[in-house]
């Protein structure tokens, strides 16, 4: 499965809580299949998915899922300690680990190769990191969620991607129905 | 009072509960006087733009967040600020330590010195420099037009501010 399969597949589980969606193909392919006000799409700003999610998450109570890419997160490897040394139970971080850059034209990143992130990971001090393949996403999700733990997921999948439009959303209209979803 | 103490009561008087920090010897009070304070979520960084992405979730959150750095990470955090505080308008205090200025006894600190209000300019982020003791007095003003605005807002702390940098 490529990362739009995965997303398709796991939307239903998505779509009650808040999510805070990696930049490029991910959020755009996230838009066209769900669109809805407790997405928050990142249209800018490599690497910071984990972290924003992350200071939701540790701001309410409402369960948050960033959703992330192996090349993001190796862009951001110092927030995995952070988020480490201050568990917030309602936080699970999905890695979409294809080991590539997707959004740039599938350049490989070392995700890839030798560098495993969910040991990355568990040596930073996270305590319930889960490796699944593409097809148990969902399941691997919905334990999660259903866990109550904070859980960082890595999901090992194709490289690959659709071809689909940008956003044109205004950033503050996002924002805006974001944080009312939040809120509400 | 101390001064570390009268920030920090400002930032808990305008509702700042969510601060993230990265350390500086010159706000090392600061950051202790955060800690302490049971009103106030500290999270420490580890970079800057980290930080950044935190405040941005927490605002979301409905928390009111304010970051404390230096400023030699102003060139790490240009597109932090950018693309995300910015483009999604959001307010972030930023209390910087304002590195490289007089009294300052390490010469590469000033090569980011003479960059920093520069750069802050050219972001148009809102400035303000406290080098004498009683500038702190605008603190509370400057946090309601951060909040007001919803816009990042930078707050330059210089040495002579915090009464030089002591044995070094």
């Amino acid at each position: 499965m490529i990362r739009s399969e995965i997303l398709r597949d796991i939307a239903p589980i998505l779509n009650p809580h808040l999510v805070v969606c990696n930049i490029g193909l991910p959020s755009q392919e996230l838009h066209m299949i769900d669109d809805n006000e407790r997405n928050f799409y990142m249209l800018g700003t490599m690497g910071l998915s984990s972290s924003i999610g992350f200071g939701l998450a540790m701001a309410q109570d409402k369960t948050v899922i960033s959703i992330d890419g192996d090349g993001s997160v190796l862009t951001n490897l110092g927030t995995l300690p952070t988020i480490a040394n201050n568990v917030a139970d309602n936080f699970i971080l999905l890695i979409i680990d294809n080991g590539s850059y997707g959004s740039t034209g599938d350049q490989p990143t070392y995700a890839g190769k030798k560098t495993k992130l969910e040991n990355v990971a568990t040596a930073c001090g996270c305590e319930n990191v889960v490796v699944c393949q593409d097809v148990d996403t969902g399941k691997t999700l919905q334990a999660a969620i259903d866990s109550k733990k904070m859980t960082i997921i890595v999901s090992k999948c194709d490289s690959g991607n659709i071809k689909l439009p940008v956003i044109t959303m205004d950033p503050v209209v996002i924002r805006d129905r974001f944080m009312k979803a939040v809120a509400s | 009072m101390s001064i570390s103490k009268k920030i920090v009561d400002d930032f808990v008087a305008n509702d700042v509960s969510f601060i993230t920090t990265v350390p500086c010897k010159q706000l090392a009070g600061v950051i202790e006087e955060v800690d302490a304070r049971p009103e106030i979520h500290h999270v420490p960084s580890n970079k800057e733009d980290e930080g950044m992405g935190l405040c941005a979730g927490a605002f979301m959150g409905g928390k009111r967040p304010a970051i404390i750095m230096q400023n030699t990470a102003i060139g790490v955090t240009l597109n932090t600020l950018a693309t995300l505080t910015q483009f999604y308008r959001m307010p972030l205090p930023m209390l910087i330590s304002y590195r490289g200025e007089l009294r300052e006894p390490v010469a590469c600190q000033v090569e980011m010195a003479v960059h920093t209000k520069a750069l802050l300019n050219q972001f148009l982020i809102p400035t303000y420099h406290f080098h004498k003791e009683s500038d702190a007095d605008e603190l509370d003003a400057i946090l309601k037009y951060t909040f007001m605005a919803n816009k990042p807002v930078a707050i330059l702390t210089d040495a002579s501010f915090w009464g030089g940098y002591g044995d070094q």
